[in-house]
């Protein structure tokens, strides 16, 4: 499968920069480690390298060019044997309109490829009228207006964390949260986490509302104890009396290039634990949504973002106050053939596994759990009942984690309905690998993905 | 609050019926009826009641594994907790929590905490929220010796005094950190000490004189409700028992604890320096502590007449599923 190269951020905090320089061109034979480009911001310049052997196919952004945005396709891969026009477009996001007519002719085998069909329309949230305009926002945008919503709707609403006020977010999500409510309700505080996540708690027990920003989730590990014997537990532990409304949010899951300790996901240490719920999005929209009902949450939830989604723009419709509630998941493209079931980036890569899939003959429904606990299975069921095959997809590792869930559920709930085993495509077993080699062995991609609902497709 | 003759006879009295409470519920685990990690309280009454004795209905209290005597100090119905130890569905918390959870919103007892230093932050952020709130409430975290090498401490102190938030941050040094004197794992002797690393007031008092505890926890207090920031007060005290149920105490001898019940128990010292003034004649001291005796025996009454919870109770309250209209 063709491979998007992406622009490449020099920072955590880049946004967008120059591609100035191609060291290639297409039709080019490269080797893992070659440099292709070289990309300067106004701060550094820094040289694009290979990460895979391959052609270039496509140059998509040309050089000289100024304010490419992090995370966009600037050139394509191909591996051996493959043609440009093998790659499928990928939508940036889930689509929220039928694109009736779009659907280019896939160049797969002439044999077993289907007529192009329009990309579903995702069903739309309850209380999202049919033809709500939209707007384009980045991850990052949808994530701020949602905490600005709820701030200006209830003062008791606050945002603390390493970074967040006078620098406006390790990751800029809080870009203008100190400007619009001050020091009082943006605060920064020092490094530690067990420390303000305890706060937080504190803050919540005494009838505020409080957003605790982890840099990334990586370093609440420090605060777990707090999260899980602070916040989960005392409302049961106090038999009822006392309530922890606290939202605990941050960048989760494997970033790129900075290795096991600030690459891994949570989403299966947290979504183990009663007495908390656990969102995890992948498009602007649903991560509007979601934070604005987890803001209002009476209950502790943590609240997963990804980095290298927040770069990532999509439709986010434009209404007044446009909640998503949590606990409903989201099909997000029908298909008759393999239910595929993931969260986060893992829905990104499944869409673009479904696309390949789809110029196969092979009909991929993409399930976007959104919300990991509690676990919408409900839909993945009803998926199932159509598909009878599953493939469930995390960046997590595998053992003991969200898709082991999925798959006992359906032992439980779907038996009957499965012509075949339950795929579970997840990251190696391994601490994520620095060298770019490896950190892409030991990430489910796209690629991957395929080759399971392949498997069970077939395997039928 | 200066203390006077009314007030003194209140806090001896708040002593006797934590003394008597931790006694009963030492003798209930024998019968069978209270189980789990029991951490008492006695020796070390002249600390919680001397803190509690100034604070109001609406001032935080958080605690530790051994908060049985912060809880009846701040005011707890002796009642729900004796029924919340036998685990009944009439206990402060329904008999889901036990000793180490103890809490009652309705005197802002924000939790006994099993886990040592995990109320520190909590307690830090309850200040953080009166602070933000405009409010002004104190917030007091007890903690043992033990907790002031954790983390927690340290960067929950940090944060209360950078912020100058109203919390006193009251350490009970009782010289041991569960089975292990507290010189074979601490480098620095008074914890007070420790205030000086965040500039705040580091305060150490003998927690066995109540008197003491008093004024130096009034100073802390008053100065937190001024919004003059966070005070770190030491108590040096003893507990009786060894830390929790099953304690062989290897660690100390049975003459040092009888060393200290002799001659440095706060009940006793309390009760001289009482006479001496005379605040408290005989008769009172008798009726105070049948008075004490009476309400022991109603609660474990009421605890044995409870009934356990209902099995629906073990799925209950895991999630808050109210939606509240101010949400």
């Amino acid at each position: 499968m063709p491979t998007e190269l992406l622009m490449p951020a020099l920072s955590p905090t880049m946004i967008e920069g120059t591609l100035a320089r191609w060291l290639v061109k297409e039709g080019d034979s490269v080797t893992s480690g070659d440099v292709l480009a070289e990309i300067e911001t106004d701060k550094a310049t820094m040289e694009l390298e290979a990460v895979d052997d391959g052609e270039i196919g496509e140059l998509l952004i040309p050089e000289g060019t100024d304010g490419v945005r992090v995370n966009q396709p600037i050139a394509i891969l191909l591996a051996e044997g493959e043609s440009a026009a093998a790659l499928t477009p990928v939508p940036a996001s889930a689509p929220t309109v039928a694109r009736a007519g779009e659907g280019s002719a896939p160049a797969g085998k002439p044999g077993t490829a289907r007529p192009a069909r329009p990309e579903a329309a995702r069903p739309p949230d309850a209380g999202v009228p049919v033809g709500t305009e939209t707007v384009s926002l980045t991850v990052r945008e949808a994530l701020r207006d949602a905490m600005a919503e709820e701030m200006r709707r209830d003062p008791k609403v606050f945002l603390m964390g390493e970074e967040v006020a006078e620098y406006e977010g390790a990751y800029k999500v809080s870009q203008g949260l100190l400007d619009e409510f001050g020091p009082r309700r943006v605060i920064d505080t020092p490094i530690t986490e067990q420390g303000f996540a305890g706060v937080g708690v504190g803050a919540a027990f005494n009838g505020l509302r409080p957003i605790v920003e982890f840099m990334t989730f990586n370093f609440s590990m420090q605060a777990i104890d707090q999260i899980v014997n602070s916040a989960a537990k005392t409302l049961y532990m106090s038999g009822g009396q006392m309530t922890c409304a606290i939202v605990f949010r941050g960048p989760n899951g494997p970033a790129s290039r900075v290795a096991a300790q600030h690459s891994q996901d949570y989403a299966a240490w947290y979504a183990h634990v009663p007495g908390l719920k656990v969102v995890a999005p992948c498009f602007a929209a649903d991560a509007k949504g979601l934070l604005k009902a987890a803001i209002r949450d009476p209950n502790p939830v943590v609240f997963l973002e990804n980095e290298l989604l927040y770069g990532r723009s999509g439709e986010v419709p434009i209404l007044d106050d446009f909640v998503v509630p949590i606990g409903r998941s989201s099909v997000v493209r029908e298909g008759a053939d393999v239910t595929i079931v993931s969260y986060s980036m893992g829905v990104e890569k499944s869409l673009r596994a479904a696309a390949a899939l789809e110029a196969e003959g092979i009909d991929a429904e993409v399930v976007d759990l959104r919300t990991l606990r509690p676990m919408d299975t409900g839909t993945i069921v009803d998926s199932v009942k159509k598909t009878n095959r599953l493939v469930t997809v995390e960046e997590a590792w595998g053992t003991c984690g969200i898709g082991a869930e999925i798959s006992a559920r359906l032992m439980e709930q779907a038996f009957d309905w499965l012509d075949a085993p339950v795929a579970r495509v997840s990251g190696e077993d391994v601490p994520m690998p620095y060298a770019a080699n490896l950190e892409r062995l030991a990430l489910p991609q796209a690629e991957g993905i395929a080759e399971a609902a392949r498997s069970v497709f077939r395997g039928s | 609050m200066s203390l006077d003759a009314e007030l003194a006879r209140r806090m001896y009295l708040d002593m006797w019926r934590i003394r008597m409470f931790e006694e009963e519920a030492n003798r209930q685990t024998g019968l069978g009826n209270v189980a789990g990690a029991l951490h008492l309280y006695c020796g070390e009454e002249a600390v919680g009641v001397g803190v509690c004795a100034h604070l109001r209905d609406d001032d935080y209290v958080l605690g530790t594994h051994r908060s049985h005597g912060h809880c009846l100090a701040k005011g707890a119905p002796m009642n729900d907790m004796m029924a919340e130890l036998f685990g009944k569905e009439t206990g402060s918390c329904a008999g889901k929590g036990g000793s180490m959870h103890v809490a009652d919103l309705s005197k802002n007892i924000l939790g006994a905490n099993g886990i040592v230093a995990g109320g520190i932050g909590p307690a830090t952020g309850t200040g953080m929220a009166t602070k933000i709130r405009g409010t002004d409430q104190v917030s007091v975290c007890f903690f043992g010796d033990g907790a002031a090498a954790r983390g927690p401490f340290h960067e929950g102190i940090l944060m209360g005094s950078l912020w100058k938030l109203p919390v006193v941050y009251v350490c009970e040094n009782n010289g041991y950190q569960q089975w292990v004197r507290r010189e074979n794992v601490a480098v620095v002797d008074s914890v007070a000490t420790m205030a000086a690393s965040y500039d705040i007031p580091g305060v150490s008092v003998d927690g066995q004189d109540v008197v003491e505890v008093h004024e130096a926890a009034g100073e802390a207090i008053d100065r937190a409700r001024r919004g003059e920031g966070p005070t770190l007060l030491e108590a040096r005290t003893y507990r009786y028992f060894g830390h929790s149920m099953g304690d062989r105490e290897e660690y100390r001898t049975r003459e040092e604890v009888e060393d200290w019940r002799d001659n440095r128990d706060p009940i006793a010292l309390f009760r001289a320096y009482m006479a001496e003034r005379q605040w408290l004649t005989g008769r009172e001291d008798e009726e105070i502590r049948t008075a004490a005796k009476e309400a022991v025996t109603a609660a474990v009454e009421f605890a044995d007449a409870s009934a356990y919870p209902p099995l629906a109770a073990a799925h209950a309250d895991v999630l808050d599923t109210e939606w509240r209209a101010d949400a």
